[in-house]
């Protein structure tokens, strides 16, 4: 690659650049310890338009009245998990990128590690099966090359009985 | 014998989570359940469009089951939905309201003017927060209120006379019982 300072100032702005965000500067709280409140609670806060992004991400018109409607909330005085429920109370649980740990997502939450132990205790099964059978056998028969080597070795009568 | 039917295990679990998954997967994802089935309509009081029009609040809604349709001039499917509003509205069947989301006034005025207006009221909600304490996370959305004031099924998107005929009239006749 060319050694030019043009690639090597693009390399290293794009390293500097921050993560792109939506939130517009008129939308920001004065206070900066509740913007970031804001920022934190918005990026764990689901874009119900674009829906695999976080309001703080999104640009729908609909994500910049949910950052409103967080900044609101905190400038109200509610805890984080208050301004969350406030959303959750009418979107249900899908306004949030994080699914809420209940009896009802216990299958999502609980369900890979359990895979994981029921595959690991099948693997277990299954080696311990195959190692005892194998001692059971005792030692595998020769095949047909490894014979016809013995007999060779032994001069054609074979091994000794 | 045993141990080939347990080697079977997995394959059948693989099996089950594979149906389930596949039944989830064929749900659209964009279609969200209201969060506010069979609880009351959050209280609002929204001005009408124009002056001398009845605006819409949280108190009409109770009395009779009524329908509150969620429009606006700049939706494209509200369009292809208004012309079963307006049978609605011309056969008496139901009562159905509107409520003017991020929308101005003018514009809905004169789309409605354009369009017809199927609505006994209308309320106006240009911010859009009367909205969001109903849950519209979009336009169109209709939603069955029952004669207390309880939300009892969210249409989103538009109406099709097959989801009119198959689900909403269907809801409004055993509410109505």
């Amino acid at each position: 690659m060319r050694r030019s300072p043009t690639a090597l100032a693009l390399a290293l702005a794009l390293a500097i650049s921050a993560p792109a965000s939506a939130v517009q500067p008129d939308e920001m709280l004065d206070d900066p310890a509740l913007e970031a409140r804001a920022r934190t609670l918005s990026q764990g806060i689901r874009c119900l338009v674009c829906q695999n992004q976080s309001i703080d991400d999104s640009n729908a018109g609909l994500a910049r009245d949910l950052r409103l409607i967080v900044r609101e909330r905190l400038l109200a005085g509610d805890e984080d998990q208050a301004v969350l429920d406030f959303l959750t109370r009418r979107y249900g649980d899908f306004v949030l990128l994080e699914p809420p740990f209940t009896p009802r997502t216990y299958a999502l939450w609980y369900g890979p590690a359990v895979m994981l132990a029921l595959g690991l205790a099948a693997v277990a099964l299954f080696t311990l099966r195959r190692r005892r059978d194998r001692a059971a056998a005792g030692p595998a028969p020769l095949s047909e090359m490894e014979r016809r080597r013995l007999a060779a070795l032994f001069d054609d009568d074979g091994p000794p009985a | 014998m045993a141990k080939y039917l347990l080697s079977l295990v997995p394959v059948a679990l693989f099996g089950l989570v594979a149906v389930y998954f596949g039944l989830g997967l064929q749900r659209d994802p964009g279609i969200l359940p209201s969060a506010l089935i069979d609880q009351p309509v959050p209280a609002f009081d929204l001005p009408a469009l124009k002056d001398g029009a009845a605006g819409l609040a949280g108190a009409d809604l109770t009395g009779q089951v009524t329908l509150v349709n969620v429009f606006a001039s700049w939706c494209v499917p509200c369009r292809y939905e208004h012309p079963l509003l307006m049978r609605l509205a011309a056969d008496q069947t139901v009562t159905v309201h509107g409520l003017n989301w991020k929308d101005k006034p003018a514009d809905a005025i004169r789309w409605l003017e354009e369009l017809g207006d199927p609505y006994a009221r209308i309320g106006s909600d240009p911010s859009g927060r009367a909205g969001i304490d109903l849950g519209v996370y979009g336009v169109p959305e209709t939603y069955v209120i029952d004669a207390d004031g309880r939300i009892r099924y969210k249409q989103v998107g538009p109406m099709t006379p097959e989801l009119l005929d198959g689900t909403i009239l269907p809801l409004i006749e055993s509410l109505r019982r």
